[in-house]
Parts: C-alpha cells; structure tokens; sequence
C-alpha cells in the first residue's frame, strides 16, 4: 500500500452548489416573467432578451480575453446581467438599446473591478442609469401596453367617467398612456390635477383616477400584470413564482425581499395618499405590485456580491431601499424609484457591513 | 423536528443555530458489530496524542514490555502517560508517520506474540471510592478525549473550587459523516457507558447527567433511554441531524441551552462534556486499573471491501487495519483520518492510530476531486450557516490581504473550524484553511509582542 492519495485540507465532503447552479437558477426563475412577456408583446420581448444576453455573454467573454484571464461566461453570470438589464427596458424600444446597455454593464459595471465578485453595484441596474442618462427619449418612448389592457392598468375607464376622452382629453391621454406609478405622480402634480378638473368641468377626475388606482380591479390588473412596463417586470405573479422557486431553492435570501418590499407596504399607507385626492387603505397593494419593486426586491436587491453578508446589515439593506422607494415615487422627480434605490445601498453596503459584524456565539455584553 | 419516543410520546429533538445537513453516509459500517482486531505484528505509540505536552519516553531501545505497561510518562499537568498496547520488544524510538499526517515522535514495539499483559484488578466497590483515588487511576491510564480532539481528561475532571459542575454531558452525537465507533459502543456497551457517566458525575460532583445522541441513531436513543428510565438524574437528549451537533458548544448549548462564553470553557456555565468512548475507558481505568491501550476505530468508505467497527489496540497501522478489512475494492483516492468534515488526508496507509482515532474513511477517486476555487461572491452562505456566528468569507479575506485586525474582528478567535462554511461554498473556497492560516499568524504575532 504505497499509493500516493490526494491530501487536502479538511472537509473534504462539499455540496452540490456552485457558481454556476447558483447562476442558471435564477435564469430559470426569471423565464415565467420571459413567457409572460412573449405571450403579451410578443417574439420581440425574446429577441430584445437574448440581445441584451447574448451581448453581455460576448462582451465578458472579450474582455476577459483581453485581460488574459480564463472566460467564464460558461458561469451565467454575464447572461444574468444582459437578461437582467433587457428586463429593465420595454419591448418599443430599439434593439441597438439593450447591446449599448449590456456592453456598458459588464465592461464598466463588472470587468472593470475585476469581474465576478468585485463590482460594486448591480451591473444591470449601472447599465440601465445609462441608458436612461443617455438615451431618456428611447428609454421612456413608444411603451407599449399588454395584451387587452390599458398602460395604466385602468382597463375600465367608464368607471372613471363615461366619455372620458370628450370630457377630460389630459386626463385620458394620462390613463391611457402612462404607466400606473406615472399616473399616480400625475395625480400629485396639483396644478395639472386642477387642469383635468376643470376640463371635465369641475368634476372631480383626478380624485376618480386615483381611487381607481386602488380599486380590486386595477390591483388585479398589477398582479397579473396587464399593464405597460419594462420587459420582465410587469408581472407580478411572474415574478413571484421564480422568487419562490429561488427561495425554496435556497438560492435568495428572505430578508432583503421581505423588509424591501415590507418597508414600501408600510410607508405607502402612511404616507401615500394625496392631500385632497383622497387616500386608500389598498395603497399599500398598488405600491408593491405596480412598477419594477417585485423584480428588484427578488432579482437585484438580492445580487450577492452588492449586498450586505451580515444578517443585520441585509435587514438595513431591505429598509433602506424601500425608504428610498417610497421617497422617490412620492417626493421624487421620477415616478419610480427601484433602481436608484438599489443602486444608492449597493454603494452603502461596505459600510453596513462593517457597522452590523455579528457577534461570536456566546460573546457576553461587555 | 419531531420523533416518537418509544412509548409513543412525542420527543422534541434539540439542537443549534446554524450548521449544515451533509449526507450521513453511515450505512457502511453501522451495521457491523464490534469485532478484535487480531494482536499485530507491531504498533507505533504516539507520543503525542493528546493536546499538551508530548508523554517522556521511559523505556529504551531493546527494552521487554508487557501489554499495559507504562513506556511513557506525562510532562507535566497538561499531559498523558502513554502504555504499551501489546507485549513485545522496543524496536524504534524515532518519528513515523501520526494520524494527522505529519511525522512526529512514537515509540515502536514489536510483538513476542504472547500477547502478556500486566496484572489487572475487579474493584467490586469502583463506584465508593474516594473521588481521589478515582482520578489517580484515570491520570493512571493515559485517557484522553477520544472525540477527536484528545484534551487531557484529568484536566477536564478538576475544575478549580470556583467553577461548581452540575451537568455532565455525555457525547454520544458523532456527527461526523461515515464514522459509526461512537455509535457502536452505544448499542454494545450502554451499561459500560453509564457506569462511566455516574463515576464522571461523582467526580466533579454534578446531579445531573446526559447523554446527547443524534436522531439517526433511534436504536441508541431507545436503548439508553431503558437503560436511564430507572434513574432520575440521567436523561437522554435526543438530536437533530445536523452538523456540527458534536461540536463542544453547539451540543452544551442544544442540551441544556447554556451558551459556552466566546473564548471560554464549558466549566464557565457549569458543564462537563466528555464522548461516550472516553466513559468506557474512564469506567475500566476506575474499575480495573486498565489503562487505555485500545479503542473502537470504523474502518469505512466505499473501497473498503468489508467495512468494520474494530477493536483494536492503540498504535495499529492503518494499512494493516484495511488489510483486515478484506483491504480494497476499487482505487482509493482519498484516505481520512477521521471523519471527512474535520478529518486529514493521508499521503498514505502509514500512519499508526491513535487514542483519538475515531475513524479511516477511504474515498475512491470521484469522491476525491474537488473543484477548483473561484472568486468569492458574497453570497453570505457561509455566514448564514456559521454554528458559531461569525464571518467566514470576511475572515478569509482578511488572512488574504494579512489585515489580521480585521480577521479577529470578524471572528477570527472563535472558529471552531468544523468546515460547515467550506462545505456549502459555491465558489468553493478553502474558507477553514484560510481561517488556520490566520490563527498561526495570529499566534506568531501574540508571540513577537
């Protein structure tokens, strides 16, 4: 008996996880958003998807060349990125958007520090503030609603007003044109909510609109997702499946989605009424369905690598970007404040990592 | 988590925050009942086996020695006297190869092949006896720890006056994957176990006494649960599977929800652990004078042709304990000295058991590749999991980038180094090497200030 056997140190038994499962599974909770997508706008949400994939797939796999370290976009990490970032954009815009913003996100979001690891900030959500800095009239023109459905999700106008178009024109254009957190921002515009008042000769639309943001019919709309948005994240029942999938899968974390999303819930019933146009005890439900909050909370606030490690700090994590969330959509300029969120913690998590280390089990207060 | 008691009552199983759920992969040898392992040609006794300063040889080459005789002496409090396990001649006095696969310094016997031993006593009144005679005879038998870590056990037996002991907790969870000695002793020797058990109680004076089993091994729980339902301080805590459940602090913890204090010892919250191995050999050292020369090793693993629980005498190869085995069926890749979280790889069968060697778990080569490391993603699982609550991949990093005020600061210090975080890496970094690395550095610095 004088082989010579392998000597490692200890454990020397490991679980089946590794980058790469970790990867390809998220991927695959992302595909009931991707479905939903195709099934409402059709083959061009597959293409605009694969295109942000497949160029950030490339563009990691050149740069990687570059800097004479082994590619390996095999991993999924750069395909995430790419799908990630085609998700944040709608299926109007043009295809050269998602390429752009897919070579920015990995060469300048992720290859740039150092790759897998090492960046920063979510590299999808990088990718897509320069977009919208860039190209604001690509990023925010030409959306394209659901199958069947209203942008706004107020898929049954005459419960607003019959004839509405003739009564209010601003205010139709409004319901049908816009998103449901760009409608509800309209509304806290006071000026251009007495303009619609008074078109409609003094009747009350905008207190109407706003009510039936919150009315058992539009939050359905939300939840299913028959409205207009960006490519995956309209579907909140979509979303929801992959996440669950994720969770069960051990793969995210509860705490950051559960505070994120628990902080808006709570801070939207405090504080999202609007003076005059009334207030809902179903605001809470509009906040957490409308808008990209489902898939940041489960897909980006989540990101391993920019977010805290410590228990505590990723609790910090979920607050302060819901905190944030709430800040943008009801004092902010834009109507949605996911990303911006997101991207403002990332930056804090060294911070909260340092300021949440845990103490060893068995420390005593000293 | 819930299990039936055997009277059909529900039993709450206890356990820990944290840890992991590897495969037990127990089925091996836990069906093989105790059996001898036949007296060798020769053994090798280690001089260091135990944590403390290494035992002083006081035999010479050429030397005749009787099976139980003393060949070396303890240096010191912190150490153990180390007894010839078979009778024979001194061969060697030289460095061989130890468990933990480096080469350290054991004396070498060569067998006469009478297997003579040295006289041994039956004190019908073991359990009467002054507390003090009781601990001369277990300092007497070289025993320590045969859990794994081997701490002198006449250290662990006399707390100073103020640390008052009421609960001893006996070890019975081997946790470990593949490894089934503890388990084995448990089904054969229960009686032995708790004769053990109230001696140690006696000893250090505490009312109350528990044995900790993990929920994979019903039949030990059950067993002993008949054998404690007479008496009124014994208890038997059943369990949760889940690793590092053996692990001193976590166990302490889950049977009696006293928390060790970081960087302090299980005497601190008035508890004694002790493994189910080390009551045998404290039973049989109290009660015949025997000193520790043999213990129970699972010879396991897929190669393994006949996987087996054996008794064997302390000092006995491991390539000779494998040949007993029917030796192997299939390439070997990997050979662990212990079990494969906290065990160490061999370079080969050449190493000599030792008292605290639970286990030789051969794994073929699919078994023995791991996967190359890659970059750390933060993931946090490793943090999620840590049994003692630290920072795992924070600590790594640390050690990386030799900023080892940061390392002590995320945990450092309070490692147990159990591999839970390693095992569940999906970027599969050697977290508990890091961690090691770190703790040397760390010791050289404390030792320049």
């Amino acid at each position: 008996m004088k082989d010579k056997y392998i000597v490692s140190p200890a454990p020397h038994v490991h679980d089946k996880t590794t980058v790469k499962n970790v990867m390809w599974n998220v991927i695959i909770a992302l595909i009931p958003a991707l479905i939903f997508a195709v099934y409402h706008w059709g083959l061009r949400a597959l293409i605009l998807t694969l295109t942000g994939a497949i160029a950030a797939v490339i563009t990691e796999a050149l740069i990687q060349k570059l800097r004479k370290v082994p590619v390996s976009v095999h991993d999924g990490s750069a395909f995430l990125t790419g799908m990630l970032l085609a998700y944040n954009i709608h299926v109007g815009a043009p295809i050269w958007l998602p390429i752009v913003g897919s070579v920015f996100a990995i060469g300048v979001g992720k290859q740039v520090f150092g790759g897998l690891g090492n960046n920063p900030v979510n590299p999808a959500l990088l990718g897509r503030a320069f977009l919208l800095a860039s190209w604001p009239t690509q990023m925010t023109a030409g959306w394209v609603a659901a199958k069947n459905s209203a942008m706004s999700g107020l898929n049954n106008l005459s419960r607003i007003a019959t004839n509405l178009e003739e009564l209010s024109p601003k205010a139709y254009e409004l319901v049908t044109g816009a998103t449901p957190l760009k409608v509800a921002q309209s509304l806290r515009d006071s000026s251009f909510v007495a303009d619609i008042n008074a078109q409609a000769g003094g009747l009350d639309v905008g207190g109407r609109i706003f009510g039936a943001l919150t009315e058992m019919e539009t939050l359905k709309s939300l939840f299913w997702g028959n409205i207009g948005g960006c490519i995956g994240e309209v579907s909140a029942f979509a979303l929801l499946l992959g996440a669950a999938y994720l969770l069960y899968k051990n793969i995210i974390e509860w705490r950051i989605p559960l505070y994120y999303i628990g902080t808006v819930f709570v801070l939207s019933l405090a504080f999202g009424g609007i003076p005059g146009s009334g207030s809902s005890v179903m605001l809470p439900f509009f906040h957490i369905f409308a808008g990209g909050l489902m898939l940041g909370a489960f897909f980006m606030a989540t990101d391993y690598t920019t977010t805290p490690i410590t228990k505590k700090g990723r609790i910090i994590f979920g607050i302060g970007c819901g905190l944030l969330t709430i800040v943008i959509r009801l004092v902010g300029g834009y109507p949605e404040g996911v990303s911006y969120s997101i991207l403002f913690m990332n930056v804090m998590t060294p911070l909260i990592d340092r300021l949440t280390m845990p103490k060893a089990f068995g420390s005593v207060k000293k | 988590m819930k299990s039936t008691k055997p009277g059909g009552e529900l039993m709450r199983l206890k356990t820990f925050p944290g840890g992991i759920h590897p495969h037990d992969e127990k089925h091996y040898s836990s069906s093989a009942p105790i059996s001898d392992f036949p007296t060798p040609q020769r053994v090798i006794i280690h001089l260091s086996q135990h944590i403390g300063a290494p035992s002083t040889p006081i035999v010479q080459v050429g030397d005749e020695v009787l099976k139980g005789q003393k060949i070396a002496e303890a240096s010191g409090f912190v150490s153990i006297p180390q007894h010839a396990s078979i009778s024979g001649k001194v061969t060697r006095i030289s460095k061989f190869m130890h468990p933990t696969g480096a080469l350290s310094m054991g004396i070498e016997i060569t067998s006469d092949g009478q297997n003579k031993s040295v006289e041994m006593i039956d004190d019908n009144g073991w359990l009467e006896l002054d507390t003090e005679e009781m601990k001369a005879r277990i300092a007497e038998a070289g025993i320590c720890g045969m859990g794994g870590a081997g701490f002198p056990t006449i250290v662990k037996l006399s707390p100073p006056e103020d640390k008052p002991i009421d609960v001893v907790v006996l070890n019975g969870v081997e946790c470990e994957p593949y490894l089934t000695s503890d388990y084995r002793l448990m089904l054969e020797r229960a009686e032995d176990i708790i004769h053990g058990l109230k001696l140690i109680m006696k000893i250090v004076k505490a009312k109350k006494g528990m044995i900790g089993i993990e929920a994979n091994k019903p039949d030990a729980i059950q067993l002993m649960e008949k054998l404690c339902a007479k008496e009124k301080n014994l208890e038997v805590v059943g369990l949760k599977m889940q690793y590092p459940q053996g692990a001193e602090k976590q166990l302490i913890y889950a049977a009696t929800e006293r928390k060790v204090p970081a960087g302090g010892l299980p005497m601190a919250v008035g508890v004694v652990v002790q493994n189910v191995g080390t009551a045998v050999a404290i039973y049989e050292a109290v009660r015949y004078k025997k000193p520790l020369i043999d213990r129970i090793i699972s010879i396991t693993g897929s190669p393994v042709a006949k996987p087996m629980n054996l008794n064997a005498p302390i000092g006995s190869l491991y390539s000779e304990l494998v040949e007993h085995c029917g030796g192997t069926k299939e390439p070997v890749g990997k050979a662990i000295s212990g079990g494969p979280m906290m065990g160490f790889a061999l370079p080969s069968l050449d190493a000599a058991m030792t008292k605290g060697s639970s286990g030789l778990v051969l794994f073929n080569d699919k078994a023995a590749k791991s996967l190359a490391e890659h970059a750390c993603l933060r993931c946090a699982r490793c943090v999620d999991i840590c049994p003692m609550n630290l920072l795992p991949s924070m600590i790594a990093n640390a050690v990386k980038y030799k900023d080892l005020d940061m390392a002590v600061k995320a945990g450092l210090n309070d490692c147990i180094k159990c591999g839970s975080c390693s095992y569940v890496c999906p970027a599969q970094i050697r977290l508990v090497q890091y961690i090691d690395t770190g703790k040397i550095r760390y010791a050289e610095a404390q030792r320049k200030k």
